[in-house]
């Protein structure tokens, strides 16, 4: 079978070669990358300490705002969510219709139409209308409303995971259908959908960037907006990576939390 | 434990010429069966032929496509039948146990009296106790289902079932899932409370407890009741071809 070639090297002899040709050409990219690059001028545009330094304390009230509109949209998504995704498992097609095309609107709106219609177009059919927590309350519907749509379908997914007999047990015990949902269904149905809902409050945290077409004043602004105009003032990116680290602090520690949250939910 | 001939006897189920079909596939094709207060009756019968459809038909699991069905005093089938209330009086035991996998030993036997019957929690946790007792679970109460074997988890289940004081009890095969060593004690609790008198119905592959502890004995074959009576008739010298070929293929597997 063995052609007297290939059978000078063994499987693995060959297999560490082609790993070590492709470490070499890998290192050779990026010595001919760095050595093209402008290392001075980079270090000018991104990685200022004396700007970097001059953001803080601000930015702090940046993150706590990307985190409140974060907050109030999950909450937001999460009471408008549990209703729709019971109404997509209900019986009644009518529930199941009106759940639908909710989930298929929001889902397949940009979030940042919605938020523009929110923001802007409600106010223009609406006038004088205020939302109740001001921005904030604003930004919770903006977002929260697309967000509604990916939570009610995790948490629909769920419920239809929990296992028949538990269902059927419950009735047995003279449970309502009302009741075993409350009860058994729901309960458990959270449970199974934690890890994906830590990741949809991933996905929030980035898209509360958004917020920044809205316009805030200085006290609401977000990171995004707040890394923009102080690159703007002092022209120079160091603000984009402030901005950015500081979302990476968010961000990073939560996929992390899903995670070892799926692993839990594997094991059992 | 028979409760005998005597004239107080009063049927417990009345089942009238029961269909069930699965679209096309007809499970039950028409069965009559009553079963008097204090009775415990096993059915036995081929997987697939329809007797855990007709235990799951008693309380109305799966809506039968036409007969009648009264059960612990409620018409099951009559349109209005407030099928809540009807259930609360029926216990069932599952295959799978089913126990609610997120609450606690105690938890799943307090829940249908706390939410159901709006019974106290120092009231429901202390009849809960008490039927863990009778069951022979004590000092798991904080654990969660997972944690207890498949026999613990199914005497469990059968705590769960009594603590809203059923007339009358299910049980859908409930030892085929266990490991072998684990069927005793399930069964011993079994055993325990048709010797208090419950009305059981029991779809069972345990000749030996249909033998001890069955009043009577029904054989299933193709949606049909085949053959019906005592231990000893149905059992030891059945009459007809197919009760016969079935029990020497369930006590003689290897031959």
């Amino acid at each position: 079978m063995k052609s007297p070639k290939t059978s000078t090297l063994t499987v693995r002899q060959r297999r560490r070669w082609a790993r070590t040709i492709q470490f070499a050409v890998a290192l050779a990219v990026l010595a001919l990358l760095a050595a093209l690059a402008d290392w001075g001028r980079i270090a000018d545009s991104f990685f200022q300490v004396d700007i970097a330094a001059a953001m803080f304390p601000a930015a702090w009230t940046a993150f706590g705002n990307t985190v409140l509109y974060t907050i109030f949209a999950f909450i937001f998504g999460m009471v408008v969510a549990v209703p729709v995704a019971l109404m997509r498992v209900s019986s009644f097609f009518l529930y199941r219709w009106v759940a639908t095309a909710y989930v298929e609107t929001f889902r397949g709106l940009p979030a940042l139409l919605v938020l523009f219609g929110v923001g802007f177009g409600v106010p223009l059919a609406f006038p004088g209308i205020q939302y109740p927590g001001g921005v904030y309350g604003q930004v919770a519907l903006g977002l929260g409303l697309t967000s509604s749509a990916y939570i009610a379908e995790s948490i629909r997914a769920g419920i239809q995971a929990v296992p028949k007999g538990q269902v059927e047990a419950a009735r047995t015990l003279g449970m309502s259908h009302t009741r075993t949902m409350i009860s058994i269904v729901l309960p458990q149905a959270l449970r199974i959908v934690i890890p994906p809902l830590t990741n949809e409050l991933v996905m929030l945290t980035k898209d509360s960037s958004l917020v920044s077409v809205l316009g805030v004043t200085a006290g609401t602004l977000e990171l995004t907006k707040f890394a923009r105009d102080e690159m703007s003032d002092t022209a120079n990116a160091t603000p984009l990576i402030v901005g950015g680290l500081l979302y990476l602090l968010l961000t990073v520690p939560l996929s992390a939390l899903a995670r070892r949250l799926e692993t839990k939910e594997d094991r059992k | 434990m028979s409760t005998g001939e005597s004239p107080e006897t009063t049927a417990l189920v009345t089942i009238r010429d029961l269909h069930k079909s699965f679209g096309d596939n007809e499970v039950l094709r028409g069965i009559d069966l009553d079963i008097n207060e204090g009775e415990v009756v096993c059915i036995i019968g081929a997987s697939g032929s329809g007797k855990s459809t007709l235990l799951r038909c008693v309380n109305l699991l799966e809506v039968p496509t036409s007969g009648t069905i009264e059960a612990a005093g409620h018409d099951m089938t009559h349109p209005d039948a407030d099928l809540d209330a009807a259930r609360a009086d029926i216990g069932m035991v599952f295959q799978q146990f089913n126990l609610f996998s997120h609450l606690s030993i105690l938890d799943n036997v307090t829940i249908a009296q706390r939410r159901v019957y709006k019974t106290s929690k120092p009231e429901a946790e202390a009849e809960a106790r008490r039927r863990l007792a009778e069951v022979g679970i004590e000092g798991k109460e904080r654990s969660k289902p997972s944690q207890l074997s498949g026999g613990q988890q199914q005497r469990v289940a059968i705590a769960r079932a009594l603590a809203v004081n059923p007339k009358l009890m299910l049980f859908d095969e409930p030892t085929s899932a266990l490991d072998p060593e684990l069927v005793g004690e399930v069964l011993s609790v079994m055993k325990g409370l048709a010797a208090e008198g419950m009305t059981m119905l029991v779809v069972t592959h345990e000749m030996g407890f249909a033998r001890e502890v069955a009043d009577r004995v029904v054989f299933i074959d193709g949606g049909v009741i085949v053959e019906e009576g005592t231990p000893a008739e149905v059992l030891t010298n059945p009459k007809t071809e197919r009760a016969q070929s079935f029990l020497h293929r369930v006590l003689h597997p290897v031959d």
